[in-house]
């Protein structure tokens, strides 16, 4: 068997006394989506921002493709193919739809110190941003100014600038937060879609599409991972249960 | 959305006309007036492609403004004095020769932008204007304290530096350069506005993050930017001070940075006319306010205070409306 594209060993974190990451061992198999739950203030979002490269971690290594990546930043991460969304969308607010995808696009490819040519005319360029527009489908709104956007059409923009990295995993923090019962409908379906090309670590809130999607559940509660497996299996843990669950959500 | 462009090339082609039409009636004064209108609007574009495209908001653009201002100076004053500037390990002499001396104080300044650059881009914010006001000063009491080359007082030019084929003294000619060179600063602005770095920096201005996220280092495109910057605004420096026939700390100073400042808030921050918008208000302000009171400066913060309240996106904004964004 090959070893985890994302394998997360031994991840501690703490701030002064508060203890937000403790020994945190996760992995990330080819083709799956691998979501992480847990109640508010988990720490979920630490966990997330040592992923990415955002924080550094007190100890524990994060192996990413065969490398070693726990010494690089967020921008040599994004290059080695992690590609992330954000829990609160983080775009170029004053830009279009497609100037946002067309920056994605462009990241990818590098050579960014190109000075004189028109970037919205670079064919190789917008024919990735619009592939990735037409797939979440925000083609008819690539000229609108993002701060124009609804917040369900910034989601999927948001999941658009991910798709033009072509990453080699996805590293999706709450992708369907605040998206509405079709929104998210729709963004399951698309993420099921999604796990062949790249597999996915996916933080969600939304237990109707983590238990949809996942092909394993971990459930993080106060900094420290308390169960991995199967949907299956965890509805069933009774540890799991008890800490955050409950009873009733699941039956 | 049209108006914009309107709008700058009616700017552009009056600063045209009105040199032309003073030349015609023999008024070589107005013609200064417009001579230093190019001028400082270079200087200011050169400031907006840090400021209005990098969101980098410095207020030590005066040392780059200095650093072509003094390139000028002490290459002309060897030149007058036959002295050579250095002997040993190679004999360097001055120059009276503009090109050379272009070259010599973009060189120069984009130096020095990229020393700066390196050391303050690490700070954002408030700290990034304290630490590039600080190196103003830095340069500022430098060149007061440099006997060599006039200390406080300065050094004086006698006669204006050449261009070949061009006679530089009469006033209309030495215009016609300065124009041609804000001209194509111009046409490299809007260049860079719509290329890839262009794109990227204007992402990191709006969402570092962002950009990160997507692999790039919002660093290196801002040093890039501070380093152009720089050297655009030292040739402004260079071509200021053959304008004056004189070099002092002033330019150095960071009253100076302000002005320059002005230039492009007044104008539309990150607009292309912006700063030349801006540069032409400011000087015909200076010019008739001047004459009525030696503190015209309140009328000016009047002005701007009403600008920056009720138009955000400068002149430019208040006639044009908000940026057309391509595509």
């Amino acid at each position: 068997m090959t070893s985890p594209l994302l394998d997360i060993r031994g991840l501690s974190k703490a701030f002064g006394a508060v203890q937000a990451c403790e020994d945190v061992t996760l992995t990330l198999e080819r083709g799956e989506i691998h979501a992480l739950i847990g109640p508010n203030g988990a720490g979920k979002s630490t966990f997330i921002k040592q992923v990415a490269g955002n924080l550094d971690p007190d100890s524990g290594r994060i192996w990413f493709d065969g490398r070693d990546v726990t010494a690089l930043d967020t921008v040599a991460r994004a290059r080695a193919g992690l590609g992330r969304t954000f829990q609160v969308s983080s775009l170029a607010m004053e830009m279009s739809v497609l100037q946002n995808v067309v920056l994605g696009a462009l990241g990818k490819r590098g050579r960014v110190l190109r000075f004189f040519r028109d970037v919205m005319r670079d064919a190789a360029l917008l024919e990735v941003a619009r592939e990735a527009l037409n797939e979440v489908g925000l083609t008819g709104v690539a000229g609108t100014r993002v701060a124009d956007l609804s917040h369900g059409q910034r989601r999927q923009l948001e999941v658009a600038v991910a798709l033009t990295q072509s990453p080699k995993a996805f590293l999706m923090d709450e992708p369907m937060a605040g998206l509405g019962g079709e929104g998210s409908a729709r963004l399951t379906r698309f993420l099921d879609g999604l796990r062949h090309r790249a597999p996915i670590l996916l933080v969600e809130h939304d237990m109707d599409a983590v238990f949809a999607l996942a092909d394993r559940i971990s459930v993080l509660v106060y900094g420290r991972i308390i169960a991995t497996g199967t949907p299956d299996a965890i509805r069933r843990d009774p540890q799991v249960r008890a800490a955050y669950l409950g009873d009733e959500a699941l039956t | 959305m049209r108006r914009e462009p309107l709008l700058n090339a009616t700017v552009f082609l009056g600063l045209l006309a009105v040199p032309l039409w003073a030349w015609a009636v023999d008024e070589p004064f107005t013609i200064t007036l417009a001579t230093r209108v190019a001028i400082l609007a270079l200087a200011g574009v050169g400031l907006n492609l840090a400021l209005g495209l990098g969101g980098l908001v410095s207020l030590g653009h005066a040392v780059f403004f200095g650093i072509g201002g003094y390139a000028m100076g002490i290459l002309a004053s060897h030149a007058q004095s036959y002295s050579a500037l250095i002997e040993w390990p190679v004999l360097i002499e001055g120059t009276k020769s503009m090109p050379v001396i272009w070259l010599v104080a973009m060189g120069a300044s984009g130096l020095a932008a990229l020393a700066i650059g390196a050391l303050s881009l690490r700070t954002s914010g408030v700290y990034f204007i304290m630490i590039t006001l600080a190196f103003g000063q830095m340069f500022y009491y430098f060149a007061i304290g440099w006997p060599a080359y006039g200390g406080e007082d300065g050094l004086s030019i006698y006669v204006r530096n050449g261009f070949p084929g061009l006679n530089t003294l009469d006033p209309i000619q030495f215009f016609a350069i300065c124009y041609v060179i804000l001209g194509l600063a111009l046409w490299v602005f809007s260049r860079l506005a719509c290329s890839a770095f262009g794109l990227a920096l204007g992402a990191a201005r709006q969402n570092a993050e962002r950009v990160m996220a997507v692999g790039i280092a919002p660093y290196r495109l801002r040093l890039v930017a501070f380093t152009l910057s720089g050297v655009i605004t030292g040739l402004a420096g260079a071509l200021f001070a053959d304008l004056n026939r004189f070099v002092s700390p002033v330019m150095f100073s960071w009253q100076t940075s302000g002005e320059i400042m002005v230039f492009v808030i007044l104008g539309g921050v990150a607009r292309l006319f912006g700063p030349v918008i801006g540069a032409v208000v400011f000087i015909f302000l200076e010019h008739m306010l001047g004459g009525l009171s030696e503190y015209w400066h309140i009328y000016l913060g009047a002005v701007l205070l009403v600008v920056v309240l009720f138009a955000r996106g400068g002149i430019i904004g208040l006639v044009a409306g908000r940026e057309r964004r391509h595509d």
